[in-house]
């Protein structure tokens, strides 16, 4: 187990600065990022010539990326345009990015998982046929849309909740927004839980638990759940790096300024450090997250072993 | 670890939830004594908050309500007036003695005195400081000396700056410039405390500055709380108990925190929303003019723009759009058509003429197709004009241009949009002279003069003459003007000027922008100044 995760974690090193490398060139390729900085004028040579020194854009590409990974070993993730270091932006904007996404993956452990079994052990029933459907239009509906019509039912119509988010972003403003967040993936989940119940439902271990006389409460939690969620556990996973990556949308949606608005703000503004700074953080949350996903397997099913 | 029920898997996230909370959390921008806070809508300001090196509205809106200059531009009229200045003397447009009121303190009680300009002034020009609004110093003497176009900076101070006694200094400009005292009540002329130089890192999280609000709490790129000042001692008291600026990403979610009462004031009404705007918030909407100008600019610099006859092509095209009709189906009436090159907050005092740019400017699509004619037709057969497709709607008006031409002309490919998709790309490609067609212009104005609209966009060499656009006789009238001491025949010179604009069509009017905003029912006495910022100050709040 020790050994494999080892190496794991030497397979990351490629990944990661294959990754960053990438990014890196993707952002140059925008252009000269400087001329955005003065509005709807030329910036005057001299300071622009300058300002280009200070950030190391004179340099060419390749020596800019040894650079930038070179300070990044020292935990320096460089300056954004306004003054600000790239970690004081990550160490305001990750928190909220992580209280928006352990919202979401609740919804999608507690009420994604809850409505498969419920649907995978009642297939064909009338409850299966409405959850069916209703996960069909979530799935449908694109975010954007879900999220306005939720904030303007909830914010502006019935004054439930405020229609956006504090600064402060606590775990009471952030379910509506983690629901808008979750929806999709939770439908997935769903489905995902449903069939897989449904597949295992007609298994041998489970004809013999049910054959031992177990209540029925313990076959399903026990027996059939554990085996059926390992496609799901796969899914949740790789949804964690994915929701703090995609959380743009619903971020914009509810002004929530977490990863998703600082990476938006970096992409518009060509600040290649940020974008950079963010991304190379979410690339090892994905790796991360991956492996624990691998891990989880053999917690879940016995029969697997890492060595 | 073959014992892991749910019931645990549950329990570690729980934890996790829990851990985060704790990370969370942040300044509270509650209310203070001395009257109730309103909340406003805001954005990240683009650079660090220093005067000299803000120069877009978000920074600019926090700088209107912590810092007074010399002058003070009238809210309702743009007239440029005394706030810091005792009084601005000079004989010959080229020397100025600038006398301060005594009895002004910056709001950590320390004195403002001639040096806290001079040593604010010498900060903003010096090169070292990459301050991005330096290039409004360089009238003074000494500015190539300080901030020159390439090679290192000779000098640290300009030598045009003189502290002659505690409150008293005097000002040499490198050429005679009747208007400068007119452009002292742009923020990047603002006085600054000690602080600012001994501890620039805690000035920056936190500005101490002279205006009628101090900052309480700033979260970068989140939240700001400003506070009344109460000691204030200018004119212009805060009418209300503070301001609490609040970064939205999206100016929709701003509206609907309008609308659902979670917020008090959104300057910026989303283009979507416009069609409604009226029935949600009745007459607490305002569009008032702002000085913006929108205009087609050409590349002069291309041989096929820059020829003779050209000039009809030019007019041509400019009688081809219809202005009216783009201004009220597409902006709701947010825009007004252009009549000349400056924006009507001037007034007449201030060199705005109405309806200068003559019949070059109305939509007249018969003789618009016969100008073009006699100009040679279009360069290369097909007008492309150029903008970024990022921001400000820019697709929508550039397409419906593009359809006003192509109906006038009859000719279904005369004109189409060249979308870039950031602007920073799009004014790199302008700055390398990559463009061969005409492209989306945008001033806003620095400061309510005529000069200001002119000169920047249209001398020879100009700093944002982005076309290239070169014509002798338009220099020296632009010259003649800035040396002339009386304001009125100064104008009359501008408004000449104008006139060589206009038959050369060096750029196409199109129209003015106007500003907009609009706020919730405990606000009133809400008004957007020139600059078509909300003039803080004066809003009383109920409640």
């Amino acid at each position: 187990m020790g050994r494999y995760i080892v190496r794991r974690l030497l397979q990351m090193i490629p990944v990661f600065i294959g990754a960053t490398l990438l990014i890196f060139l993707m952002v140059n390729v925008m252009g000269d990022p400087v001329a955005g900085l003065c509005g709807d004028r030329a910036c005057d040579p001299a300071t622009a010539a300058q300002l280009k020194r200070e950030f190391g854009l004179d340099m060419p590409v390749w020596q800019q990326y040894v650079t930038y990974m070179g300070n990044l070993f020292t935990g320096d993730f460089g300056t954004a345009f306004n003054g600000e270091p790239v970690i004081d932006l990550m160490a305001s904007a990750f928190p909220v990015t992580i209280r928006l996404t352990v919202v979401a993956i609740l919804f999608e452990i507690v009420v994604g998982i809850t409505l498969g079994v419920l649907t995978g052990t009642r297939r064909g029933k009338p409850v299966d046929t409405v959850v069916l459907v209703l996960t069909l239009i979530v799935i449908s509906v694109p975010v954007f849309v879900t999220g306005l019509v939720l904030q303007l039912l909830f914010g502006v119509e019935w004054h439930w909740v405020e229609p956006s988010v504090s600064a402060e972003a606590n775990f009471g403003e952030l379910i509506l927004p983690g629901l808008v967040l979750a929806s999709v993936s939770l439908a997935y989940v769903t489905r995902l839980t449903r069939t897989s119940i449904a597949e295992n439902r007609r298994s041998d271990y489970v004809r013999t638990a049910v054959a031992k006389g177990l209540p029925r409460r313990r076959v399903v939690t026990r027996h059939l759940l554990r085996n059926s969620l390992i496609p799901v556990v796969t899914f949740i996973g790789t949804d964690i790096g994915a929701l703090m990556g995609g959380a743009i949308v619903t971020e914009r949606i509810f002004n929530i300024h977490g990863v998703g608005y600082q990476l938006y703000q970096g992409i518009v503004r060509q600040n290649t450090q940020t974008v950079v700074g963010f991304v190379t953080v979410l690339v090892l949350v994905f790796l991360v997250a991956n492996l624990i996903v691998d891990l989880l397997y053999a917690v879940l099913d016995p029969r697997i072993r890492y060595a | 670890m073959r014992g892991i029920t749910c019931a645990r898997w549950v329990a570690v996230a729980a934890a996790v939830v829990l851990g985060a909370t704790g990370c969370g959390g942040g300044g509270n921008g509650g209310g203070g004594g001395g009257g109730a806070v309103l909340t406003a809508s805001w954005g990240d300001p683009q650079n660090p908050l220093e005067p000299a090196n803000t120069n877009e509205v978000q920074g600019g809106k926090v700088l209107d309500m912590i810092f007074r200059g010399l002058k003070k531009y009238n809210p309702k009229t743009a007239a440029a007036e005394n706030m810091l200045a005792q009084s601005i003397d000079s004989d010959d447009s080229q020397n100025f003695t600038i006398k301060v009121k005594s009895g002004w303190t910056f709001s950590n009680g320390e004195k403002i005195t001639a040096a806290s300009f001079v040593d604010a002034w010498n900060y903003g020009a010096s090169l070292k400081n990459n301050q991005k609004n330096a290039y409004f110093f360089g009238y003074i003497d000494g500015y190539d000396k300080v901030h020159p176009d390439s090679g290192a900076q000779t000098a640290e101070t300009l030598s045009g700056l003189k502290v002659v006694d505690d409150l008293t200094f005097t000002v040499r400009l490198n050429q005679k410039f009747s208007g400068f005292p007119d452009t002292l009540g742009y923020a990047a002329f603002a006085p600054l405390p000690r602080s600012f130089f001994t501890d620039h890192a805690a000035w920056l999280k936190k500005p101490v500055g002279n205006g009628p609000y101090t900052i309480e709490s700033y979260t970068r790129g989140a939240q700001m709380y400003l506070k009344k000042w109460d000691g204030y001692p200018g004119a212009d008291k805060a009418r209300n108990g503070g301001v609490t600026l609040t970064v939205y990403t999206d100016n929709n979610t701003a509206y609907t925190d309008l609308l659902a009462g979670n917020l008090d004031l959104v300057d910026d009404i989303p283009a979507a929303q416009l069609k409604n705007v009226k029935s949600d918030l009745g007459n607490r909407y305002i569009n008032t003019p702002a000085g913006i100008i929108q205009t087609i600019a050409f590349p002069f610099y291309d041989k096929a723009w820059n020829q003779p006859g050209s000039e009809k092509v030019r007019t041509g095209l400019s009688k081809a759009i219809n202005r009216k009709q783009i201004t009220e189906t597409i902006f709701l009436g947010t825009r007004t058509p252009a009549t000349d090159w400056t924006s009507p907050v001037l007034g007449t005092a201030g060199g705005y003429k109405a309806g200068l740019c003559g019949t070059a400017c109305d939509y007249d699509p018969a003789q618009a197709k016969k100008l073009i004619e006699e100009g040679g037709g279009i360069p290369g057969g097909q007008v492309k004009i150029t903008y970024n497709a990022d921001t400000g709607s820019h697709k929508e008006w550039v397409d419906a241009v593009c359809n006003s031409i192509n109906n006038a002309l009859d000719n279904d490919k005369a004109c189409v949009g060249n979308p870039v998709g950031t602007f920073a790309d799009f004014r790199n490609q302008i700055g390398q002279e990559k463009l061969t067609g005409p492209f989306r212009a945008g001033w806003q104005m620095d400061y309510p003069l005529i000069q200001d609209f002119l000169q920047p966009l249209y001398y020879t060499g100009a700093s944002s003459n982005d076309g290239k656009w070169s014509n002798k006789e338009f220099d020296t009238l632009v010259n003649r003007a800035n040396a002339e001491g009386d304001p009125a025949k100064a104008n009359a010179l501008f408004q000449q000027a104008e006139g060589v604009l206009r038959d050369n069509m060096a750029a196409i009017p199109l129209w003015y922008q106007n500003g907009s905003a609009g706020y919730s029912q405990r606000l009133s006495d809400v008004e957007l100044n020139p600059f078509s910022v909300p003039v803080y100050n004066e809003i009383k709040v109920s409640g």
